[in-house]
């Protein structure tokens, strides 16, 4: 089995590919939820009931081809630090993060595939893919689904489908996402339209962290909202739809940006640029910002356009619980600052300065992937 | 601040009732406002809104609480977490889950992904719902003895919670 440290050491592979719009999508999840039949949900089980199911399952999931040589957890085993890193990470959620005993982590060598063992649900299965690649991110859990499905037996209705702890995943149980970084539409006052119409569609917009969370660092995630009623093909297929209008929005607004306004898009990356160099203090929500405004930097060819993958990199590298692991102690929130603001002049020293004069307009889009 | 329902956009109406001696506190976004028709004061409930249950059902005055056989889950509970305990709850607490379903989702039957063992159940369905086309041709065309049997075998295939 992976350590730990191996985990935290090794980036994931959606950050070292390069998925269908990469310049606008960071990256496509899909979860399913699942509950063995018979034995209560976690959130009201009693803790042995909990820890019957947690010994039935984990071995099952280890066992999995998918799940050979990755990583495996009982929550109460990592300490507060490391199960923060795995949220900034994405691989748990921030509600598994606060549980101790009886709850698991299971995750594969590439950090593509996460399960999650005794979350809200007994099972909690995350697919992660780069750019805008929902049906392929689909396609790997269905796998896992089908395998695990052949060896313990799931709760089922045959009017419900899958049966969760809330109702609001009942079905599919199946939340499909993408993580959008819309600076264009940000800076062009466009996003709360966007936002609005998209809610009013039954797809829901959340922050960088999930449900309740703020959009930081221009980092939309769109999900579905609904879980019964439709086929899973069709949820994601209706997703992907509303998710490349919204790509199309964020380019022409980047258009217009680049031909209306194009001493602010030069400003925006100038001071990001200055402020990522050469600052000393910086605290978590200015560093997302102005990498923001870099990776939109890069977008429009006034810095390497290979800049973007490191930018997503120090995306995470940057939050709380990583500067504190890699430090090896535990940091106050100023401390915290002085080193973000190292990391970044460290890990950006390379970077040339930005080019006003390369400044261009995004290309227009590919053809859409059937 | 959050609205209750859909946990999304933010509140804009705040809501306060007293009931029976209780005061209940609800903040709602306006679209949810609007679909849950607190414009008309009248037709409103609360208590019932929050939990998503039919306007007839009184939820202070039953006599004795339902509660999961599997799981010992309480009606009580249930509605005040909004998660149920087990699968079975599903079946326990069926009655108004419909109208539950309608406010959260597209539809209110599954239409995806079956697990192996359910398969079987799943083609019991489909003959369901052939039989149920063949009973609305049988009433329309007035064939009445056909249509009681159809009705019968319809029952027997139908868990009780889903029969018409």
């Amino acid at each position: 089995m992976m350590k730990f440290a191996t985990l935290l050491r090794k980036p994931p592979e959606w950050m070292l590919l390069d998925g269908p719009h990469r310049d606008i999508v960071i990256t496509s999840r899909v979860r399913l939820a699942r509950n063995l039949d018979g034995p209560a949900f976690p959130g009201f089980a009693k803790k042995e009931d909990r820890t019957t199911v947690m010994q039935e399952l984990q071995p099952v999931v280890e066992g999995l081809p998918e799940m050979k040589d990755g990583f495996s957890e009982d929550l109460g085993a990592l300490d507060a630090i490391r199960k923060q890193v795995l949220v900034e990470k994405h691989l748990i959620s921030r509600e598994q993060a606060a549980k101790s005993g009886g709850s698991a982590a299971v995750i594969n060598r590439d950090q593509s595939l996460s399960i999650m063992i005794n979350e809200e649900d007994h099972l909690r299965m995350q697919s992660i893919r780069s750019g805008l690649d929902l049906r392929v991110a689909y396609a790997a859990l269905d796998r896992v689904d089908e395998e695990l499905d052949g060896l313990v037996r799931f709760a089922f209705h045959p009017r419900f489908g899958y049966l969760t702890a809330c109702p609001t995943n009942l079905g599919t149980g199946m939340r499909a996402s993408a993580m959008l970084h819309l600076p264009g539409l940000v800076l062009s006052e466009q996003v709360n339209q966007v936002i609005a119409a998209v809610n009013k569609i039954g797809l829901a917009v959340r922050g960088l962290y999930g449900e309740g969370t703020e959009a930081l660092a221009n980092l939309f995630q769109i999900s579905n909202q609904h879980t019964l009623g439709e086929r899973e093909p069709e949820i994601i297929a209706r997703l992907e739809r509303v998710i490349e209008q919204i790509i199309n929005h964020e380019r022409n607004a980047r258009r217009k940006l680049v031909e209306d306004q194009p001493h602010k898009v030069l400003d925006h990356v100038g001071r990001a640029y200055a402020a990522l160099r050469y600052a000393h203090i910086l605290e978590s929500k200015e560093a997302l910002t102005q990498l923001s405004m870099l990776r939109l930097g890069s977008d429009l060819g006034i810095l390497p356009s290979d800049l973007g993958r490191t930018i997503d990199t120090l995306l995470v590298e940057i939050q709380p619980a990583h500067l504190q692991i890699n430090s090896q102690r535990k940091l106050g929130p100023e401390e915290r600052d002085v080193l973000r603001a190292e990391t970044l002049r460290q890990r950006l020293a390379g970077v040339p300065e930005p080019r006003p004069e390369s400044l261009q307009p995004p290309v227009d889009p590919e053809p859409p992937v059937i | 601040m959050q609205c209750d329902v859909c946990k999304q956009n933010k509140a804009t109406v705040f809501l306060t009732q007293i009931e029976k001696g209780k005061m209940q506190k609800v903040n709602l976004c306006e679209a949810c406002a609007h679909a849950k028709g607190v414009a008309d004061p009248k037709g409103f409930a609360l208590v019932e809104m929050l939990h998503g249950f039919g306007h007839g059902e009184k939820v202070a005055t039953q006599p004795q609480e339902r509660t999961c056989p599997n799981c010992g889950m309480t009606q009580t509970t249930f509605r005040k977490t909004g998660r149920l305990g087990c699968g079975a709850c599903y079946q326990t607490f069926g009655e108004g889950m419909d109208q539950l379903l309608k406010a959260m989702h597209k539809g209110v039957r599954h239409t995806g992904r079956v697990p192996g063992w359910a398969k079987v159940v799943g083609r019991d369905n489909d003959r369901v719902e052939d039989l149920r086309v063949r009973l609305e041709e049988a009433v329309a065309a007035e064939r009445y003895e056909e249509a009681g049997r159809l009705r019968d075998e319809i029952r027997q295939l139908t868990p009780p919670e889903t029969a018409v």
